[in-house]
């Protein structure tokens, strides 16, 4: 056995050696992406967003506004009160409803309504929304968020499961007369 | 004495650290920057160990999970002893540590330090600023309270801007689809462990360099650095002039880190811990969500921009930001040093500065928020109601119930969303009053639906009023014409 062939035997074996670690690597590299990546890929999952009920249709007199909770359908064990989630809830006339996200359209804070002027106004940059929740004024580019909903047994359900925001509005119905015109 | 000469021999044996340490120590500087403006590099560092020290006191207690967080901070803060002195000191030195690491850096860039051959040193300590602020906001994350829960949303908003992957960044940034445990979990292993681990290796690499280039100069007017003499003059500087690091310099580095240390612990004792606020619970929507202080020029800036450009500068504009901050060196890594022949340089600094104190400024008062209680909680001045008719008393009543006090004000009370309403007649006439009601405009909403004739016809009455009385309401001269004087007579 010569230098040479020593030498180029160790760098092969050097090499040999890099290249299993590497082959590891990518063996260890796609459950790690795979669970870093989870929040994502459950997405997919049925589920992710369910029929909610916000409660009897009692506590929504027609003709006015009021304020719902409920619980997220997914949640861990751990996650305290903030899987208690808000929304709006506007009986139009008796027949017909609106169920508003509490999130404002512009950066998410949470709107409150006023029924004297009947508008929703957000305490952050100041956005304001009609009682229709479209747009009244301020930095929202698009009206509130609404929930697909449905009447079932004298309760209302929304369909309701992930965080509205700005770039990913497509899961609630997306403008006024779509939202309205949905279920029910 | 011999056994602790005895013990560091039988130690340096083995470390074989004595001499490089002693090199490090002594190593040459040049002899003006032993200068109390070369100390903010030391101050950051130190408190960075200091805000290390108590985040692990802090974890010894805090508990990373969104249903006990807020309880778990309670409880430092009331039920363990001086446990509030210790989050007084962590949320203090967050502060000092944003503050020392932007003044170092204004400091660097006036002083021309980013120039040949520290042109990395620049690049790393940009990353050390973005890193720093990383710390921030994941922290005020951790102080798990409404102002962190609806932050999380103005992020998760912000990051669902992001074209095509945004649906899919906001629940990679939330760990699902609502701001949840797993939310508060993730932002924890950014704070401890992710974030640090990079401040730490990227502190390393500044330093490192900081030694084995050698510390930038006093910058001297007409001083020019070019890349093929700089290296022999700056030997000269250190080498011929030059005095040892210690303790020729280091003294006023001591001196300004025990200095900031008891400036976070004396801010500590007075001012206490930072919140919590109230509890994590998104149906509790009676609040006004404000970052801490160093996002607060971010929270104006949402205010102002215009939809149409809020996404393109929310997103191209940090990137370009970090980008020119990154390739600057590269731009003018040769030429004057001295702020005193830099002008433009100077002007950046004093122009961003006066742009972000303005906004920081701004953001405190948040002009552009609705009142939200001005409606019920602030009375209309006497002054706006003495002799009024019964009609305009009407029209005031419709000014508090409708909410019009929320965004505008009457004597400085009540909300800056809108003008001020004080002399809202020398500006309007009546025609004009009534349609800026019915119709709004202008970033009012209509309130067209919302008044029946009767109550517009009220409050129009009642802001007819206010004018000084020593300036008559405007009115419109055709109607004069048309009508005769005494049908439109002012008050």
């Amino acid at each position: 056995m010569n230098t040479d062939n020593g030498i180029s035997r160790r760098a092969a074996l050097v090499k040999l050696g890099l290249f299993l670690n590497g082959v590891v690597g990518v063996f260890l590299a796609v459950p790690i992406v795979r669970y870093l990546f989870s929040p994502v890929i459950r997405e997919k999952k049925i589920g992710y967003e369910s029929w909610l009920s916000l409660g009897g249709l009692e506590q929504f007199p027609a003709g006015e506004t009021r304020l719902a909770t409920y619980r997220n359908p997914v949640v861990n064990a751990w996650d305290g009160e903030t899987a208690d989630i808000a929304c709006w809830v506007r009986n139009v006339d008796g027949q017909k409803f609106q169920v508003f996200a509490i999130n404002c359209a512009h950066l998410g804070c949470p709107v409150r309504w006023f029924a004297q002027s009947n508008l929703f106004m957000c305490p952050c940059h100041g956005g304001a929304y009609y009682q229709d929740g479209s747009r009244a004024s301020g930095p929202p580019e698009r009206g509130l968020f609404q929930y697909h909903y449905k009447i079932d047994q004298g309760n209302l359900f929304i369909k309701a499961g992930e965080l509205p925001t700005p770039g990913r509005a497509a899961n609630t119905a997306a403008n006024t007369k779509r939202g309205a015109n949905t279920c029910a | 004495m011999r056994v602790i000469q005895k013990l560091g021999a039988w130690l340096d044996l083995r470390l074989q650290l004595g001499t490089p340490i002693r090199e490090t120590l002594e190593h040459p500087v040049p002899r003006e920057t032993a200068s109390w403006f070369y100390v903010f590099g030391s101050a950051a560092l130190t408190v960075f160990m200091f805000q290390i020290v108590t985040g692990i006191l802090l974890a010894l207690i805090y508990v990373p999970s969104a249903g006990e967080a807020w309880n778990s901070l309670q409880t430092l803060n009331h039920g363990i002893s001086l446990g509030w002195f210790i989050r007084a000191l962590h949320g203090w030195g967050s502060n000092f540590m944003v503050a020392i690491v932007l003044i170092h850096m204004v400091q660097v860039f006036l002083f021309g330090a980013y120039k040949f051959p520290r042109e990395l040193t620049w690049m790393v300590g940009v990353l050390l600023l973005l890193v720093t602020l990383g710390m921030a906001f994941t922290g005020q994350v951790l102080r798990f309270d409404q102002d962190a829960y609806w932050g999380l949303g103005i992020g998760a908003s912000i990051a669902s801007h992001v074209p095509v992957i945004g649906p899919w960044a906001v629940n990679l940034m939330l760990g699902g689809p609502i701001i949840a445990g797993a939310t508060l979990s993730r932002f924890f292993a950014l704070h401890v462990f992710v974030i640090p681990g990079l401040l730490i290796a990227f502190v390393g690499l500044h330093l490192l360099m900081v030694l084995k280039l050698g510390i930038n100069e006093w910058p001297m007017p007409g001083r020019i650095v070019r890349r093929a003499t700089y290296m022999q003059e700056y030997h000269e500087l250190t080498h011929k002039q030059g005095v040892p690091f210690v303790p020729g310099a280091v003294w006023k580095d001591i001196f300004f880190s025990g200095f900031i240390l008891i400036a976070i612990a004396v801010c500590a004792v007075h001012f206490g811990p930072f919140g919590p606020g109230g509890q994590p619970d998104p149906t509790i929507i009676q609040t006004a969500p404000r970052p801490d202080f160093f996002f607060l020029w971010l929270y104006a800036l949402l205010s102002f921009l215009p939809p149409s450009a809020e996404t393109p500068i929310l997103l191209i504009g940090p990137a370009i930001g970090i980008i020119v901050l990154l390739v600057l060196p590269l731009l003018a890594s040769e030429g004057e040093k001295s702020w005193k022949r830099r002008p433009i340089a100077v002007l950046t600094i004093l122009l961003i500065a006066v742009a972000l104190g303005t906004l920081t400024h701004l953001a405190e008062h948040a002009p552009w928020s609705p009142v939200m209680d001005a409606w019920s909680s602030q009375p209309i001045p006497a002054e706006f109601l003495e002799g009024r008719t019964a009609l305009e008393r009407h029209g005031a009543l419709v000014f508090q119930v409708k909410q019009c006090h929320n965004c505008h004000s009457l004597d400085d009370k009540g909300g800056q969303r809108g003008p001020a309403l004080d002399k809202v007649a020398v500006r309007l006439t009546e025609d004009q009053l009534i349609r800026q009601v019915i119709q709004g405009g202008g970033n009012m909403p209509a309130y067209g639906k919302n008044l029946s004739p009767a109550e517009t016809s009220a409050l129009v009455a009642f802001l007819k009023t206010l004018h000084p009385a020593s300036q008559s309401p405007a009115r419109d001269a055709s109607r004069a014409a048309v009508l005769g004087p005494s049908e439109v007579s002012p008050r």
